[in-house]
């Protein structure tokens, strides 16, 4: 009746070092239950992350797996995916890594299409290093590096995604712990670049510091901003305010990029 | 005839107390003893795999 984790977990790994109540685990377990569903061979599977709690997570995972340098996944990713085209390459990666230190990286990533999925736990703080404010911390939030309120408006990494040309980006929270593999599940199906975010809680360094009571609390908090993209068309705007989309919020088909570059290999050899 | 109940299996190496599967089960089969989670009443027990599902430390196995 379970679904069985242990297989898809590195030997002697667990227990995790995230810490109690925080979401990454639960977005893990949606992912191994995406991979699972897709039937991805381990050998032919690539988990890459940079650094931070949430790059944690490759090294937890039994497959290919690169913990690389901060916010650098993406640009490590792309040179597996560039080398082995028949590789599943899976980037993973927190706010910080890939929108504030690999935001470069993750827009011109969006830009080429390459064919790979960008998963982001988004838990608006850098919790590794202490609580500094990232791009993606609520106006207003408190950080360690915010003491007074963050006077800075954040990013919609699901907007820059889009903006930026990626082909798929999709979003989700994890007290929506059941859709968390279905939408990693589409991601990984669409051939593109394609971005999963998932609102994720960090009860440590950012629920202390804004006056959250509990983990619980902050999961509810994920539930009730959450409006699904397919309810949101019949809403009215005032009821919108404050919340944000979930679901698959674009979907296009473009060229993918390491096709094209291989088309182009082949061009210019025929022409000698 | 007997209710057939499920297994429910918490790792306490595992389980950091976090409450999640405490909180969010519908018939509050679980409890907190100590610092971790411990089934309370399994009677109750609907399977609807909630606490396997959101524990996110990989702690807890619904099975049977």
């Amino acid at each position: 009746m379970g679904f069985d984790y242990d297989k898809y977990i590195r030997p002697g790994k667990l227990p995790h070092i995230w810490c109690p109540g925080c979401g990454h685990g639960i977005v893990m377990k949606g992912l191994i239950r995406a991979i699972d569903a897709l039937e991805l061979d381990k050998n032919k599977t690539a988990i890459v992350s940079g650094i931070g709690c949430a790059s944690r997570l490759p090294g937890y995972m039994d497959f290919c797996t690169l913990h690389t340098t901060h916010g650098r996944a993406v640009a490590f990713a792309t040179g597996i995916k560039m080398a082995r085209p028949e590789m599943n390459v899976i980037c993973v990666g927190g706010d910080g890594d890939g929108v504030a230190i690999g935001g470069n990286h993750f827009i011109h990533a969006c830009r080429r299409n390459i064919d790979m999925t960008y998963l982001i736990m988004n838990n608006n703080i850098y919790g590794m290093t202490g609580g500094q404010f990232s791009p993606t911390t609520p106006y207003g939030a408190k950080a360690s590096t915010t003491p007074y309120g963050n006077p800075d408006p954040p990013f919609d990494i699901a907007k820059l995604a889009i903006g930026a040309g990626a082909t798929f980006v999709a979003r989700g929270t994890a007290f929506h712990a059941a859709q968390i593999d279905k939408l990693l599940a589409e991601a990984m199906r669409h051939k593109g670049f394609s971005v999963v975010e998932i609102l994720d809680s960090c009860p440590t360094t950012y629920g202390r510091r804004n006056r959250f009571k509990s983990v619980v609390e902050m999961m509810n908090q994920l539930k009730d901003m959450a409006v699904p993209v397919t309810a949101a068309d019949k809403m009215p705007a005032e009821q919108l305010r404050g919340k944000v989309l979930t679901g698959i919020l674009y979907k296009e088909s473009k060229p993918e990029y390491v096709e094209e570059y291989r088309k182009l290999v082949e061009r210019v050899r025929a022409e000698g | 005839m007997e209710k057939k109940l499920p297994k429910i299996e918490i790792n306490e190496k595992y389980c950091k107390g976090c409450h999640i599967c405490v909180e969010f089960c519908p018939t509050r089969v679980l409890e907190m003893r100590g610092f971790t989670a411990a089934v309370k009443n399994l009677e109750a027990c609907i399977a609807c795999m909630q606490c396997e599902l959101r524990c996110p430390d990989f702690a807890v196995t619904v099975t049977g």
